[in-house]
């Protein structure tokens, strides 16, 4: 089964944990609903969407409301290393989370205790606190954007907020970024790097690129970051190969884009809408990357 | 371009990782340290006074460290309670600095701004903030609730309402954003 766990902006302190629906554009769990717009319910939409393509709808959620003081956060963390709530989970991504090195430290044990291990990804809040962790490369997959990248690359930075600016400038290599975050071991096995072109990349160098179709008003629509780490997470619950499911997603995310014919000020709702005719769209076509 | 090979040595300061998301916040005086851990302690923050890491050459004898990803919240608090630090900076590095360099991005229409991980977008003619996106911290989303749709000069600064490093991000893109759409 396929698990997300992630947060949303709501004072009520409970948990939501469930299976995720998308009903009326709105996220369905623990007899709640969230609107779709940004983070993690983005993300939600994105997997349900592509899911819907292949018949699969069993998506588990694991959701605190937490508005950034972290308190949400630290109990999903609790809840998820004290409950029996990992078992039987085989792809789970972490998202909008607090980061918090000491949380991180815990759940990261539990999963490794674990006999079947999920395959794991980070995007994210947690993202920035398995690398802070130093145990990045216990992921296998992270979905940074340029923002990110730099910050992975920076192995004195602990949050994007203290990159360097000899790193975070825009004329570094995306691939020279990608090395120095491995050098330094910041990086998960792959990594899919989320931008005008969308790298796919390992310890090894460049997988795929994908750079088509070119919609430039994505970069300032919240929430197409967090839709394409939804549609590869999918995918890997199919089955599908890690890197395959990467250069995949980067183009499902570009075509749901080009479908919905985004301006700047477009919301994500509209792109999530045109997912699964995106899925088909890709699915169809050879699955060959230029490299 | 990069010297990919050649791992640094961290400061003793972050030997161990477990310290790795915290900061240190520098006061002038030892009495300050000792308001500051007081009133901070009472609003249940996981904070503890250290002696500084050689790289901080301002400020007295004692630090205190703090959880770094609540930097703006902390900050926020302290300035009400009129004890505010000379500096704060992060244990893994207390040479780094906050992110300065702005990318700036011609829409068209639109106009947006990135500092760090944080974008913001506002349409030219009205101001009015059209999208937010980037981040990883829980406030972004709330952010985003609070300020897309709203004039760029009327609506909550993220400086006041944020909670988190990647809200102190956007407050930065933010008052980039207002320095621009005054010119």
């Amino acid at each position: 089964m396929l698990a997300i766990a992630g947060t949303v902006p709501d004072p009520d302190p409970g948990l939501m944990i469930g299976r995720v629906d998308l009903v009326n554009n709105m996220i369905r769990l623990d007899g709640r609903s969230v609107p779709v717009n940004r983070g993690t319910p983005a993300l939600l939409g994105a997997v349900v969407q592509t899911l819907k393509v292949f018949g699969e709808t069993d998506i588990q959620g694991f959701l605190a409301n937490d508005t950034g003081l972290g308190t949400g956060s630290r109990r999903l963390y609790q809840y998820l290393v004290d409950e029996a709530a990992l078992s039987g989970i085989s792809t789970l991504v972490f998202h909008y989370l607090q980061p918090d090195v000491d949380w991180h430290h815990k759940i990261l044990f539990k999963l490794n205790e674990m006999a079947d291990k999920p395959v794991m990804i980070a995007d994210a809040g947690f993202m920035y606190a398995a690398k802070m962790s130093g145990q990045a490369k216990d992921y296998d997959l992270f979905t940074p954007d340029a923002g990110e990248l730099a910050f992975l690359a920076d192995e004195m930075a602990p949050h994007p907020f203290y990159t360097r600016g000899f790193i975070l400038q825009t004329d570094n290599r995306v691939t020279d970024l990608v090395q120095r975050a491995y050098a330094h071991e910041n990086a998960a096995q792959y990594l899919l790097v989320k931008g005008s072109t969308d790298y796919i990349m390992d310890q090894t160098g460049l997988l795929f690129s994908v750079d088509s179709p070119s919609v430039e008003s994505m970069e300032a629509i919240g929430g197409t970051g967090d839709t394409l780490t939804g549609i590869v997470t999918a995918l890997i619950s199919t089955g599908m190969a890690i890197p395959k499911a990467a250069y995949a997603a980067a183009k499902i995310n570009r075509v749901a884009g080009f479908y919905a014919d985004p301006t700047p000020a477009t919301q994500v709702i509209e792109m999530i809408a045109q997912i699964p005719r995106a899925v088909e769209t890709v699915l169809k076509e050879d699955h060959g990357g230029s490299s | 371009m990069f010297n990919l090979f050649k791992k640094k040595t961290l400061p003793s300061s972050v030997q161990d990782a477990s310290y790795a998301d915290f900061g240190f916040l520098v006061f002038e005086n030892t009495s300050e340290v000792i308001q500051a851990e007081r009133l901070l302690k009472s609003k249940g923050w996981n904070i503890s006074v250290k002696g500084p890491p050689p790289e901080i050459q301002s400020g007295c004898d004692l630090v205190i460290q703090f959880p770094l990803i609540e930097q703006l919240n902390i900050l926020r608090f302290l300035e009400k309670s009129l004890i505010e630090p000379l500096q704060v900076v992060p244990v893994a590095g207390p040479m780094l600095k906050p992110v300065d360099l702005f990318q700036v991005k011609d829409l068209g229409d639109f106009l947006m701004v990135r500092a760090a991980n944080m974008k913001l977008t506002v349409e030219k003619q009205t101001t009015l903030i059209v999208n937010i996106s980037g981040g990883g911290c829980p406030d972004v989303p709330y952010l985003a609730c609070e300020m897309v749709g709203k004039p760029l000069f009327s609506c909550p600064r993220p400086l006041d309402i944020g909670h988190t490093l990647c809200g102190y991000a956007l407050g930065l893109a933010f008052e980039e954003m207002q320095k621009r759409c005054s010119q």
